[in-house]
């Protein structure tokens, strides 16, 4: 399911980080393109259109956030921010302005690679489409409403079962409380976040082995939560 | 005698002096006998002789009085414009202070030294801005007429029949460091004043009748000659001194002159300040206050008026105590070294010694070997005793009135009922009984009345013929002297014991206040305290406001008083700073800035300048009172003091704190250095040996490759607590906090651990009734993470580590437990504390940081954190949240 020479923009101004990220983009059959600020990473997304970005929230010149905003202007071009630990508002405030999934520093080769494949597989997709019905013992029967559990049906409550579908659209993307609260209880609702901490508890008490050491529901510290993929 | 020659505190003396003179400015005086001799003449001829040889000479003031002569002098040197004062509206011209300190010349001329300045001006008194003038270290010349002089004034006032209104003290003339006589004989000045030359024509005339007299202008220049004699004479032995021409050094002399409440007495310290000055001896002024004498209102304010004549005329002031004036006298006079006494002369009549005894008398025969002058009045006031001093009795009412009659009547009747047993003259025994209850019970009044009742009652009713007031043996007589006298003693005696009482109460009172506030600002840590306290006991004692400025850095007052009782305003502070710039009272009750409200203090210590504190009295002339203001300073002092400590402390706090700051410091570098280069270390030998060695077998690569991402995970984690610590210590680590369930926060944070656990099993027991938590789910995950990070690494693989939380009245619990050695015994209480690493056996070695940072974070929740052993071996961590707050609401569901 490798999505071969795809294009890559790399936004990075470290050479280290570069020559790493080069090194394994192209030999996982990637093609990579190289920009050290937000004015050059602007100009190559106009002039050669890639399939994927990869943003480095920490430019010199300029925001990152600001290159996602003007990015997203114009192109639906998947995404992909790159952070260090404890920038959690910075991550957020990317997400939610239109970022697709992201990567906190240090992070290995196969974490890259495997949010890349999410984010390609998505961007073909289309934003609506579901892309897995089962997980682990789980299957979900979206034209009868059924959830079930190794062979044995789960009653999921409707605000349970919405929850579900959403996390099952995006699966292995990072979903920011905002976007979960937003799509499941309205936008009025953004900022309970509480609602989804309980509803997420719930879910996992349904859908996990042990509720805490969850395989699939997975939670980003002070971000969101993610579907996690079965690994390939 | 040893005396005459130079002894080495003397000469030690003299050098300081000299040292001190040769920094200060010079100062000098044209002095003369009258007006018209011709001395702003002189000054400014002197001025143009200055300016020829190229000194900066500005005019600050120069009075003409619009004589060609003089003004024509005025030509070609700088003068100062004058301040235009409005005052009562009229406009007067006043010497510009401020301008004159703004433009400081070298030399600055001064004309008329003994001016009045208009009111509202920062002194009263021009010598007094002249005084500043010199502290500012500007050069002045002056001018001065010898009657001006507050030492001469009553012989001025004697020769003249003028009491001169200006003057200024003695200390300003021995002050100047030259004095230059501008004189005139007598008969010149008549002459010039007759053409019109001193005053306008009709003016001369009025003044050639009344001060200008040909008697009185001889007088005054022999004063004036007298006094520039004496002047020069004290040069002379100056001169000597610093010559070592010790030849006629006179004995160090102590005058003391007693001071009282009277108008005369106001000569006496003239007459004292005269003595001390020709025999050029130090000289104290003392008033003895008495504790069965109370002042009344007139007689306090004569004896603080004398008292600041005194002080102004240069003596040091005491306030002593004690029952008797010869007593307090003699005994301060010989700790003191006094060698001279000077007493009025009484003028009372004699009987009053024979009764009540003569100061003068007891004095004289008490002093040994101190001489005592006693001289007579110069004025001819009436001596203000009787006036200015009462004897202090309890208030008397009516009542004790009433109590006295009652108790002649019931004595007259049990006299009446004894009368057929006792002698007629043993029944004036009950009488005496009878006066002497009375007298001891009430004031003096009712003692008399009782006494004069007890004496008409037995002569009424028993002496015989009864009923008559007629007395037919003569002996009687002295029975009704004897019960008056008794009486009269009596109730005296008491009034006595009972004013002591009283006094002795007064000071008891005052130094209570006195301890209890030292005590009170030896125990204050902080300037509020000091306030506090200061606000309680002075305020209480002199019923004021207080203001309290303290100095900030560089030698700079606060804008703005961190206490204040009153309105603040602009006026007072700019009070508040002249007393802080020249670290002297100023304000209400003093020389500098009267006219204002508050009486400001500067509060220093030992050189150092603490601040200023504002007094606004209720009764402005309880200020005056010098025992009070004795009080006041030493508060103030103590106030100083108490500041002055806490300042020390503070210092010596932040020493200590840079001190822990740099050793923490230390440790931090040291352990950075190592817990960065181990990691280093190991993924550069590791990197090196793949690229230069091609015959690694894949297992090897493998291994190498997992040290070099083990490692770097290891220096990330490193980085993070370095990151979180030095967050936390900077106060920028605020918990944004959320409900979240802790279920949630326990599996991100064993998501996380992964494969750092090296195969631990973890168990997690979460009870199942666990409140939603209001935390900050990132950091308390870093918490956990931390926990068991140090539980994987001070415990074998194959051991289990468990996590359990569990509602516990209004907190949950969580602790991290763990199968490992244990704590060693007595590091429980220090294993959270930044950089300790508790000795281990299974070598391992962490940071130090990350049980520190469980600690900030978990305290930042409002929760604990503490460790122990379990039974059963191992440790457990264990740290707290509380739930005092309720979740919010959910919506219902279904």
């Amino acid at each position: 399911m490798e999505t071969s020479d795809a294009l890559v923009l790399m936004v990075e101004d470290e050479p280290q980080m570069r020559r790493f990220l080069h090194a394994t983009l192209t030999s996982h059959g990637y093609r990579a393109v190289e920009a050290a600020t937000g004015e050059a990473a602007i100009v190559q997304a106009t002039q050669c259109n890639p399939d994927l970005v990869l943003l480095d929230l920490g430019l010199p010149d300029m925001d990152g956030l600001e290159v996602t905003r003007r990015l997203r202007e114009w192109s639906a071009v998947p995404i992909l921010v790159i952070s260090a630990r404890g920038q959690e508002g910075d991550k957020i405030a990317a997400l939610d302005g239109g970022a697709d999934d992201y990567l906190t520093k240090p992070f290995g080769a196969g974490e890259l690679l495997a949010r890349i494949r999410v984010a390609l597989r998505h961007a073909q997709r289309g934003p609506d489409a579901v892309s897995v019905s089962h997980f682990g013992d789980i299957v979900v029967d979206f034209g009868k409403r059924l959830v079930l559990r190794a062979g044995q049906p789960v009653h999921l409550t409707p605000l349970e079962y919405k929850l579900l579908i959403v996390l099952l659209k995006n699966a292995g993307k990072v979903l920011t409380h905002r976007q979960l609260l937003r799509e499941v209880w309205g936008p009025h609702a953004a900022s309970q976040t509480h609602y989804l901490r309980v509803y997420m508890a719930q879910l996992r008490l349904k859908l996990e082995a042990e509720a805490a050491r969850p395989r699939w529901l997975t939670t980003e510290p002070g971000v969101g939560y993610r579907l996690r993929l079965p690994e390939p | 005698m040893p005396e005459h020659r130079s002894n080495p505190d003397e000469l030690l003396r003299r050098i300081q002096v000299q040292a001190v003179m040769a920094g200060r400015a010079r100062f000098k005086i044209f002095f003369g006998a009258s007006p018209g001799v011709g001395k702003t003449y002189a000054m400014l001829e002197a001025a143009q002789r200055a300016r020829s040889e190229g000194h900066d000479v500005v005019v600050g003031l120069a009075e003409t009085h619009g004589r060609i002569e003089t003004m024509a002098l005025l030509q070609g040197l700088e003068v100062l414009p004058r301040r235009t004062v409005l005052h009562r509206g009229r406009s007067l011209a006043e010497f510009d202070l401020d301008a004159a300190l703004r433009r400081k010349p070298a030399l600055l001329l001064v004309d008329e030294l003994a001016h009045t300045n208009a009111p509202g001006s920062r002194h009263p008194k021009r010598w007094q801005d002249v005084s500043e003038l010199l502290q500012a270290g500007i050069d002045v010349w002056s001018t001065l007429n010898v009657q001006h002089l507050e030492s001469l004034n009553d012989v001025v006032a004697q020769i003249s029949g003028v009491r001169v209104r200006e003057t200024l003290p003695d200390s300003m003339l021995e002050r100047a460091d030259e004095v230059e006589l501008v004189d005139l004989p007598p008969d010149a000045l008549l002459e010039r004043l007759r053409e019109g030359r001193v005053y306008a024509p009709d003016q001369a005339s009025r003044a050639e009748g009344g001060f200008f007299k040909r008697g009185n202008l001889l007088a005054l220049r022999e004063l004036a000659l007298r006094r520039t004699a004496e002047r020069v004479e004290t040069d002379v032995l100056a001169h000597r001194r610093d010559q070592g021409i010790d030849a006629t050094w006179p004995v160090a002399e102590h005058i003391v002159v007693c001071a009282g409440p009277t108008a005369s007495s106001a000569d006496l310290i003239r007459a004292a300040k005269r003595m001390a000055a020709g025999l050029r001896a130090r000289w104290t002024a003392v008033s003895v206050e008495l504790p069965h004498v109370a002042l009344s209102a007139a007689g306090q304010q004569r004896l603080r008026d004398n008292l600041r004549l005194a002080e102004q005329l240069g003596a040091q002031v005491a306030v002593l105590s004690g029952t008797r004036v010869s007593d307090a006298l003699l005994s301060w006079a010989r700790t003191n070294n006094v060698t001279r006494i000077i007493l009025g002369k009484p003028t009372h009549p004699r009987w009053r010694d024979i009764l009540y005894g003569s100061v003068l008398d007891e004095v004289v025969r008490g002093s040994g070997d101190i001489d005592v002058h006693a001289i007579s009045p110069e004025t001819n006031t009436k001596p203000g005793g009787a006036a200015a001093e009462r004897q202090i009795q309890p208030a008397t009412r009516w009542r004790d009135y009433g109590f006295a009659i009652a108790v002649m009547v019931l004595t007259t009747g049990l006299d009446a009922l004894l009368h057929g047993l006792l002698e007629t003259s043993e029944l004036v025994m009950v009488y005496l009984l009878g006066v002497v209850l009375v007298s001891t019970r009430v004031g003096r009044g009712p003692s008399l009345l009782a006494a004069a009742l007890a004496v008409l009652g037995y002569d009424f009713f028993f002496v015989p013929p009864r009923f008559t007031f007629a007395v037919s043996d003569t002996r009687y007589f002295l029975t009704f002297a004897v019960l008056f006298v008794v009486g009269v003693v009596i109730s005296g005696l008491t009034a006595r014991v009972r004013g002591q009482a009283t006094h002795a109460r007064a000071r008891e009172q005052r130094t209570a206040a006195l301890y209890a506030l030292s005590r009170e600002l030896a125990s204050a840590r902080e300037l509020g305290e000091v306030i506090a306290s200061a606000r309680s006991h002075v305020g209480g004692l002199f019923d004021v406001g207080l203001a309290l400025l303290p100095a900030v850095a560089d030698r700079q007052l606060a804008e703005l008083p961190v206490h204040t009782d009153f309105a603040f305003d602009e006026r007072d502070r700019s009070v508040a700073v002249w007393v802080f710039e020249h670290d002297r009272a100023a304000g209400l009750s003093t020389d500098t800035l009267p006219s204002a409200r508050c009486l400001f203090l500067p509060l220093s210590s030992a050189g150092h300048q603490l601040g200023v504190l504002g007094i606004l009295p209720g009764d402005p002339s309880r200020l005056l009172d010098t025992a009070q203001r004795q009080l006041l300073d030493t508060f103030v002092n103590q106030i100083a003091l108490a500041m002055e400590r806490i300042a020390l402390e503070a210092q010596a706090q932040a020493a200590r704190r840079h001190a822990e700051r740099q050793e923490l410091r230390n440790t931090l570098l040291s352990s950075v250095s190592h817990d960065l280069r181990t990691p280093l270390a190991a993924i550069t030998g590791s990197a090196t040996t793949m690229l230069g060695d091609a015959a690694l077998t894949p297992a090897v690569r493998k291994e190498l490759l997992e040290t070099v991402r083990e490692e770097a995970e290891r220096l990330n984690r490193l980085v993070g607590n370095l990151l979180d610590m030095t967050r936390l210590e900077s106060g920028g680590l605020l918990p944004k906090k959320d409900w979240i369930p802790l279920e949630e926060v326990v599996g991100s944070a064993l998501d996380r651990a992964g494969h750092t656990l090296h195969g631990h099993e973890v168990q997690v027991r979460l009870a199942p009734d666990l409140p939603l938590l209001e935390l900050d789910g990132v950091l308390i995950e870093q918490v956990l993470l931390n926990l068991l990070d140090n539980a994987v690494k001070y415990t074998t693989p194959e051991t289990a580590i468990e996590i359990s939380a569990h509602v516990q009245s209004d907190h949950v619990v969580v602790e991290v437990a763990d199968r490992g050695p244990g704590l060693p015994e007595g590091t429980q209480s220090r294993i959270f504390d930044k950089f300790f690493r508790a000795p281990s056996g299974t070598g391992a070695r962490g940071t130090g940081l990350g049980l520190a940072i469980v600690h900030g974070i978990v305290t930042a929740h409002g929760g604990t954190v503490s460790a122990s052993n379990r039974s059963g071996g191992g440790a457990v961590f264990r740290f707290t949240l509380p739930t005092e707050a309720s979740p919010p609401a959910m919506p219902q569901e279904d």
